[in-house]
């Protein structure tokens, strides 16, 4: 840090906190230390239950219902707001520190016009401004955000805007007061890469321009890394790690920021994502020690007793570690190793020809041609709205509005699942995205799998319950999750059944619709490396639908990319990847965030 | 836990791990949601209060024949007396012993009321289910013959099939419960239509689950708190229904003692002999509050509204 900030006062000065669970005795997070300069942003990354958001909120002076501020200080532009009154806390918020949420589509009023609930924010905070002034600063504020600010569009309501324009109209919000420090809850996690890459620049340049001090709360390490002056990771209610964004991504300390880092796929080479075994744990069941002990490979008696206080190593880096120096010697901070290669058959398992696809008057899908070989892994990309989980269930069955043809093997199959032939059904199996809903959750896991074998292999009857254990075995569940209920399993576990399911059929083609997009990193990394290692053993052929080019580097052999229901470009992966020919294609690459290139080990791709 | 254990094994564990970690659920009520329902409802007071009327009820209309100290048709002091010592809340119009016609007067409305409401959630739930999943012109050809069936009050229906085919039992039973069904689908539909969008009704159909097991096996178990709100409801109606169609006259025929045509036998003498009246009106009355407070209890648990919110 320089000498300038040790003079300036932090905009945010985090000592100590911690927050409760009220009547549980136990500590949501603990021990938080943080301070954020004007001008500056840090990125707070954990994954889901890490309690990021709840320091985020903390920011705000709010603590969600159940929780209370157990100690330490939070000061916000100097001002403790332990000692501040309700009224105070009210002007502070939206004023001093301001709020980007996660999902747009929520936090703006659908009954309002665009206009009307900028002029709110503004009505409440900046009192003594005339309405002249307010007009001016409110038209100011949606120009910073690059969105219009002529009459019609102020007279617009939240649903006649885009995600993106919705999250800028937010973002407008947030900005219009001219806030001291402002919270980002993950602003970008529903919006497609290209909105994604303006929202994150809008913000970074907002946030020098006006000096603001900005907390950026994501799971997302490659947007941290585009956008964050510092970086902090948390780990279950505990910061573990934080410093300079430079050797956070570049030589981190913390065994959990480097298997962190070794489960991110990223756009700028193929590599072999690790999954981190084991579960976070969750407030009351955290274990004695660091509680990142169970799970890490360098654990020692230390760990075990005490967690390990804060070690500075220098330039605002900081580690709770007691073996950090191991770790860094021990293992390579990130997938050096290539992915595996594929032996793939040159006999086609999967045919789309000429496809044509309609949701009632709607034409949705165009021309559609795709191949999938035995063995190959196949991905389908494209952002939200271009066609390509319609394609996916035209394959599975599930749309039947469509003309031209899919084969499978030599077979042209019927258009609804209801009629195709029990093994085609059985060859084509389909995982869904959100395994909180695809599974039904009156059954258990042993029910779900067994109904899977009842269907397709109706023989097995006297020795169900071992067969539904080596199903469950395949994706490495013990035999014992047989007997649970969906919700007593986590997300990662939930998506390990659905894949059990579809291998109980003993298919040939895996229809994986964005099967790891509710899943955090370390999570998906495991699915991705179970895929890899089902293939080569069962020798499958995956039909991969995501909208994530970096996830696609790692996995597949060939890339599709389709644009408004039509694909744009076909190519094996290093082509697509290296030499794009389609424009979309490389636009879609040059907004991708990647950890690599905006730490400038790789070139940017070319737009 | 060892250092070297590779990921398989180590997810394995972790798996362990985090399930302890979770918070306990009773063992045998796992996956089981109306059993769970059912139980944080009976932790509720009015469901207590509730439950205590409808048993004090069922108790009366199960065991008052065995304890009734007369016959329920014999004559046992001068028609419309007081309370005496012949007759402990006095005699009814034709002189009968009220206290043991009351006693005798009640399994008829209990057996009739559960069968009609059985009729009609059996009925209404597999309309209201299919329509859900079927979606389409299904939906729509079920759902406006419901509303065509909702346009008439309940008792009207009742009434004009009575008079037309005659004074059955069963004919009760069946047509109280037709009325009730097309209520119970609406509500049915409803919870199905939010099932229906869900993923693993897709995951089953993606299989080549036949329709009649998506609906009973995958459909069925996700509405089970609704249904059991709808079961509390339609008992309750019930009851009132088959009371007032006995009081019309079209129920039970005398000399059947039955709590609705006590009420009628008696209703012009309430001046002289309050109690041949009031007797069965206050049975039917607390009847269904009874019912109605466990029906609240349990729709209060079942929206988890008892303890501030479902975890």
């Amino acid at each position: 840090m320089s000498a300038a900030e040790a003079v300036r006062p932090a905009s945010v000065d985090v000592d100590e906190l911690r927050i409760d669970l009220v009547g549980a005795g136990v500590d949501v997070v603990d021990e938080i230390g943080l301070q954020i300069y004007p001008g500056e942003v840090l990125g707070l990354v954990g994954e889901s239950g890490s309690g990021k958001t709840t320091v985020g909120m903390a920011l705000l002076g709010h603590v969600r219902r159940g929780g209370r501020v157990g100690g330490g200080t939070i000061r916000i532009d100097g001002r403790d707001l332990a000692a501040l009154s309700d009224g105070d806390l009210r002007r502070l918020r939206g004023g001093v520190v301001s709020y980007i949420p996660q999902d747009p589509g929520t936090s703006l009023n659908p009954a309002l016009r665009i206009g009307t609930q900028l002029s709110e924010i503004l009505e409440a905070h900046a009192t003594s401004m005339s309405d002249e002034q307010r007009q001016a600063r409110l038209r100011e504020a949606l120009e910073e955000v690059a969105l219009p600010s002529d009459e019609t569009f102020l007279r617009r309501y939240p649903h006649q805007l885009s995600g993106g324009q919705q999250q800028r109209v937010a973002i407008a919000m947030a900005f219009a007061n001219r806030p001291r420090v402002i919270v980002c809850d993950e602003p970008t996690t529903g919006l497609d890469v290209t909105t994604q890459a303006r929202v994150l620049e809008t913000v970074r340049d907002l946030c020098r321009s006006h000096q603001v001090a900005a907390l950026y709360v994501s799971h997302d390490l490659a947007v941290v890394a585009v956008l964050a002056d510092r970086v902090a990771v948390m780990y279950a209610g505990r910061i573990v790690e934080s410093g300079p964004r430079e050797r956070m991504f570049s030589a981190p300390r913390h065994p959990y920021t480097r298997r962190l880092l070794r489960a991110v796929p990223d756009i700028a080479g193929k590599r072999t994502v690790v999954g981190i075994p084991g579960h976070a744990a969750l407030p009351g069941g955290r274990p004695q020690g660091c509680f990142f002990h169970p799970r890490c490979e360098f654990a020692q008696q230390d760990c075990r007793e005490v967690f390990p206080p804060v070690t500075d190593l220098g330039a605002a880096h900081q580690v709770r570690c007691y073996h950090h120096d191991r770790a860094v010697q021990e293992a390579p901070p990130e997938g050096a190793g290539q992915a595996d290669q594929h032996a793939i058959g040159g006999d086609a398992v999967l045919a789309v020809q000429n496809l044509d696809a309609h949701y009632g008057s709607r034409h949705t899908l165009f021309d559609i041609d795709l191949v999938v070989h035995r063995n190959e892994c196949v991905a389908l990309v494209g952002e939200s709205g271009s066609g390509k989980t319609t394609l996916a269930r035209c394959v599975a069955g599930l749309h039947k509005e469509y003309t031209g043809k899919v084969r499978l093997g030599d077979d042209v199959l019927p258009e609804a699942a209801r009629s195709r032939s029990a093994q085609a059904r059985r060859e084509i199996q389909y995982v869904f995205q959100n395994p909180y809903a695809s599974l039904n959750p009156r059954r258990t896991v042993g029910q779900t799998v067994a109904r899977q074998l009842a269907l397709f292999h109706p023989g097995t009857k006297g020795d169900v319950s071992r067969r539904v254990a080596e199903c469950l075995e395949r994706v490495a569940l013990s035999s014992s999750a047989a007997n649970r209920f969906p919700d007593e399993l986590s997300g990662g576990e939930r998506q390990r059944v659905a894949i059990a399911r579809a291998l109980a059929a003993d298919p040939k083609l895996l229809v994986c619709d964005e099967v790891t997009s509710a899943l955090d990193v370390s999570v998906q990394a495991a699915i991705i490396e179970l895929l890899g290692k089902l293939r080569q053993q069962m020798g499958l052929s995956l039909l991969f639908i995501t909208h994530d080019l970096a996830l696609i580097r790692t996995i597949a052999d060939r890339v599709v990319v389709m644009t408004d229901g039509r694909i744009v470009e076909q190519g094996t992966t290093e082509q697509i990847f290296t030499a794009p020919r389609a424009d979309y294609t490389r636009k879609l690459l040059a907004n991708t965030p990647s950890i690599e290139v905006a730490l400038g080990r790789v070139a940017a791709p070319s737009a | 836990m060892s250092t070297d254990q590779t990921v398989d094994t180590a997810v394995d564990l972790g798996l362990e791990a985090g399930i302890e970690g979770r918070a306990p659920i009773h063992e045998e009520l796992r996956g089981h949601e109306w059993l769970w329902i059912l139980r944080r409802a009976a932790s509720l007071t009015r469901t207590r209060i509730g439950l205590a009327i409808v048993g004090l009820m069922v108790a009366i209309a199960l065991f008052g024949p065995l304890v009734a100290p007369h016959s329920p048709t014999e004559f046992v002091a001068a028609p419309n007396s007081g309370p005496s010592s012949a007759a402990l809340f006095g005699a009814d119009a034709l002189g009968r012993d009220v206290f043991s016609r009351f006693l005798h007067g009640g399994l008829t409305v209990l057996w009739l009321s559960a069968a009609a409401t059985a009729v009609g959630i059996i009925v209404g739930t597999t309309v209201g289910l299919v329509a859900a999943y079927a979606r389409g012109w299904v939906d729509d050809v079920l759902m406006r013959g419901n509303d065509v069936l909702l346009s008439f009050p309940q008792i009207i229906l009742v009434l004009l099939a009575v008079s037309a085919i005659g004074p059955k039992l069963w004919l009760i039973v069946l047509t109280v419960g037709m009325t009730h069904a097309p209520r119970v689908a609406r509500v049915m539909r409803g919870a199905g239509q939010e099932v229906v969008e869900r993923d693993f009704i897709k995951a089953a159909e993606v299989v080549g689950e036949k329709r009649w097991r998506i609906v009973s096996s995958e459909l069925l178990p996700n509405v089970t708190s609704p249904l059991l709100v709808e079961l509390g409801l339609r008992m309750t109606y019930s009851i009132g229904i088959v009371a007032a169609v006995s009081f019309l006259g079209m129920g039970l025929q005398p000399p059947t003692a039955d709590w609705g045509l006590m009420i009628n036998e008696n209703r012009l003498a309430i001046t002289v002999q309050p109690w041949a009246v009031g007797l069965p009106v206050l049975a039917i009355g607390l009847l269904t509050v009874g019912t109605n407070l466990v029906t609240d209890g349990v729709a209060r648990a079942a929206i988890g509204l008892d303890r501030g919110g479902k975890s």
